[in-house]
């Protein structure tokens, strides 16, 4: 069998994350691949900081600020910068062009808009400004009533799942899920009993 | 004539494929005595090194990840080794509008490493279809020819399910089956009121050991492999007894090119390319069992052209690379919000469904003809990429909000999968492509495939059917699929259910089909197809089972020609 590539496992990632791939879901190993790498690389880089694959500076700080605000920390655990997301996302991107065209021209966009309507870009702008943008790029009804948003909405939508992606297929994603399994255990305990049945 | 290497010896048959039907023909005939020579066109598979069971995601070890530059490989040994929908090098073309698709598996096992182990009988309906609607052909064999090799594959791999008496669906020798599932409790529930038959389902997997393999661990991950072989593969279960005869030389990296033929019309070995050297080799050989996949194997034939056969071997009817079918496949799911009420607990069980709705609506009339089974899945698997996804489309927004939608939304999506038959007709087949070698110079094959009205409105009902059970379980059906075009209803493309049989079928008669019932040539004796290829017919039921057992009946049947000398 010829190798699957680190090319056509992003690219399946990528169908996947479209939402029409063959595997509903891609392995949580495959994720958790990329994962791996990035540690690596972290571990490799000098005092642990993370060098940008794709992502300027500039936009890799856009990156991960707007992966904190999609999943923040809360009570229960962690949010998606701890559970690297950012990196994930940095990294996939590097190796798709698709996800280039939508994050990198996403950025652009968000920039754009940023310095046209507050004349300061998006880490530039203040905290009431950045929640207003966002509140209108997260939602697909805004585009609707204002076509100009729709790269914006696209963008965000794009990002957000990314996000989710980075978080859940992480260890403290799928504890958040309290997922229990993975284990070996000599019968099946079958499905305890409903709540209100 | 450029150099060739002939091996100096002469086996008594030569194998090519290492899956389902050749594992199986192999384990069979050296245990029979035959000294059998396999080719197997990807490498060796070593399930501790290649199956990656039971690794968490952030505990797998840094083996083969490699760095920087050298990753890209690597990625690969992160999958279980389960082939691809496009090998580099080695292409395949689709005519306009088919876009078929063509899942191959170059490896020790062949797709039997990875499959769904779906174990289904044939029903004896299924082998006279042309009988009960006049349509298609029916199959030169009835169901009391098969049943007792169903007897003896189930035995030998061991099956597990439940007696439940459903003509469509054929009992079989079983082991008992796992718990089910909360997600299939709840489906089971619908699927009572609605008067949908609902019961559990048949999967290669052991819930007890059985021949020197332990039972299974629970561990739902069947589909990248086993280590310990708790379920059924070729390369776990069917070639180590048969490496054990000392009668099995296995050559890997060994991609077939031709079966050679005699002056006297009689096979005499094939000619195959050792992907390594690059170079061309020889077997000699009494008989040739093709077990390729049934378009490999079509392939294989129609390039064993020569003067004797100038349109490939054992295609004299004409019917080699004819009546492909695959499985009809559509695909739904819905939210149900039962399912977060549940706590946290193991849903993880076997690798596939434990429960599943045989074909149901076998009594009655219906819209198209034939029928089809349906899969399930969904609840609190392993969290994966693109699982969240529907929750961002449905709720958007971002921060608390979505983590805590994502939370409580997480395990109550019900996802069901149809699997319906297909009935073969003119516009889909394949043949050889003029126009296009692989790297190793063999012609490709092209791909022609069509769905006709029966599978659209089949794809249809499957659709119908999985939203009345959502609903039933007072959940909202989600999926939305087209009323036309190419996948009108949620249809598959061609191929994509990986269940492609038919292009070397048998038949009584040797004008309009390529083998008899005993899987061997009409045109040529001493040539066996025991891949898909043979079916007639192509059932609600994954061919996986059928396969072996009609590769268990050909094998013995080989055997009892070679011991009275009339190969």
């Amino acid at each position: 069998m010829q190798g699957i590539s680190r090319r056509d496992l992003l690219r399946n990632l990528s169908v996947s994350v479209a939402g029409g791939s063959v595997l509903a879901v891609i392995p949580a190993e495959a994720a958790e691949l990329v994962h791996q790498l990035v540690h690596k690389e972290k571990a490799a880089a000098v005092a642990g900081k993370y060098a940008p694959k794709y992502f300027s500076p500039i936009q890799y700080e856009a990156l991960t600020a707007l992966c904190d605000t999609i999943i923040p920390k809360d009570e229960k655990s962690g949010g998606a910068i701890e559970a690297g997301a950012p990196e994930f996302i940095d990294l996939l991107t590097s190796e798709n062009e698709d996800y280039q065209l939508e994050l990198g021209g996403g950025f652009m966009w968000l920039d754009n808009y940023c310095v046209d309507n507050y004349d300061h870009t998006f880490l530039e702008c203040t905290p009431a400004q950045q929640k207003e943008v966002l509140d209108l790029i997260a939602y697909r009804k805004n585009a609707m009533a204002d076509p100009s948003l729709s790269q914006g909405v696209a963008f965000f939508a794009f990002l957000r799942e990314m996000t989710c992606d980075g978080f859940y297929t992480s260890k403290i994603g799928i504890a958040d899920l309290e997922y229990i399994g993975n284990v070996a255990i000599a019968e099946f305990p079958g499905c305890p009993p409903f709540p209100h049945s | 004539m450029a150099q060739v290497a002939r091996t100096p010896k002469t086996y008594d048959v030569c194998v090519i494929g290492s899956g389902a039907g050749g594992g199986m023909a192999a384990k069979i005939l050296t245990q029979g005595g035959l000294d059998v020579l396999m080719l197997e066109a990807g490498p060796q598979v070593y399930p501790e090194k290649d199956f990656k069971m039971m690794m968490w995601p952030y505990e797998l070890p840094h083996r083969g990840v490699g760095i920087g530059g050298e990753a890209g490989k690597n990625f690969g040994e992160f999958l279980a080794p389960n082939g691809a929908w496009k090998i580099e090098g080695e292409p395949y073309t689709s005519s306009p509008g088919s876009n078929f698709q063509w899942f191959r598996s170059r490896i020790v096992g062949g797709r039997t490493n990875h499959w769904g182990r779906i174990a289904l009988r044939f029903a004896p309906v299924d082998f006279r279809s042309k009988t009960r609607d006049g349509i298609g052909d029916d199959w030169p064999i009835s169901y009391e020819d098969i049943s007792p090799y169903y007897d003896k594959v189930e035995g030998y791999i061991g099956v597990f399910g439940t007696k439940e008496n459903v003509p469509s669906a054929p009992d079989g020798l079983f082991l008992p089956p796992p718990k089910p599932r909360c997600s299939e409790v709840l489906i089971k529930r619908a699927c009572d009121k609605l008067n949908i038959t609902c019961i559990p389902s048949r999967l290669a997997v052991l819930t007890k050991a059985l021949n020197g393999r332990a039972p299974c661990h629970y561990c739902g991950q069947c589909g990248r492999g086993c280590v310990t072989a708790s379920n059924f593969s070729s390369s776990q279960v069917l070639l180590p007894p048969a490496m054990k005869t000392g009668k099995l030389t296995l050559i890997t990296g060994a991609m077939a090119r031709e079966v050679l033929v005699g002056p006297d019309g009689k096979a005499t070995g094939v000619s195959y390319i050792d992907k390594a050297s690059k170079s061309e080799k020889r077997i000699s050989a009494r008989a040739v069992v093709l077990a390729a996949s049934a378009c490999e194997s079509a392939r294989l034939l129609l390039n064993s052209k020569s003067k004797l056969f100038p349109d490939g071997l054992a295609n004299s009817s004409g019917t080699v690379g004819r009546y492909l079918m695959d499985s009809v496949g559509s695909g739904g799911w819905g939210y149900v919000p039962q399912m977060e009420q549940m706590p946290p607990h193991n849903h993880d069980g076997t690798g596939g469904m434990h429960m599943y709705i045989p074909w149901w609506k076998y009594d009655r009339r219906n819209d198209f003809p034939r029928g089809y089974h349906i899969e399930m899945g969904g609840g609190r698997d392993m969290p994966g990429v693109g699982m969240f996804g529907d929750v961002c489309d449905e709720f958007e927004g971002y921060g608390a909000t979505l983590k805590s939608t994502c939370r409580k939304r997480y395990g109550t999506g019900i996802s069901f999968a149809g699997r319906g038959e297909m009935v073969p007709n003119a516009d889909t087949y394949c043949e050889l492509d003029p126009g296009m070698v692989d790297q190793w110079g063999i012609p490709v094959l092209k791909f022609h495939f069509k769905w006709s009205d029966y599978e659209i409105r089949q794809a249809k009902d499957m659709q119908e059917t999985f939203k009345s059970i959502i609903e039933a379980m007072g959940g909202e059906y989600r999926t939305k699929t087209p009323i036309d075009g190419p996948n009108a209803f949620g249809i598959e493309d061609g191929g994509k259910i990986i269940h492609e049989v038919g292009t070397a079928r048998m038949g009584a008669d040797p004008k309009t089909s390529v083998l008899n019932g005993y899987c061997q040539a009409h045109d040529v004796k001493n040539v066996f197809v025991v891949d898909g290829a043979p079916l007639v017919t192509n059932p609600d039921k994954n061919p996986t089972l059928t396969i072996m057992a009609l590769s268990w009946r050909a094998s013995d049947y080989l055997l009892q020609q070679a011991k009275s000398g009339s190969l």
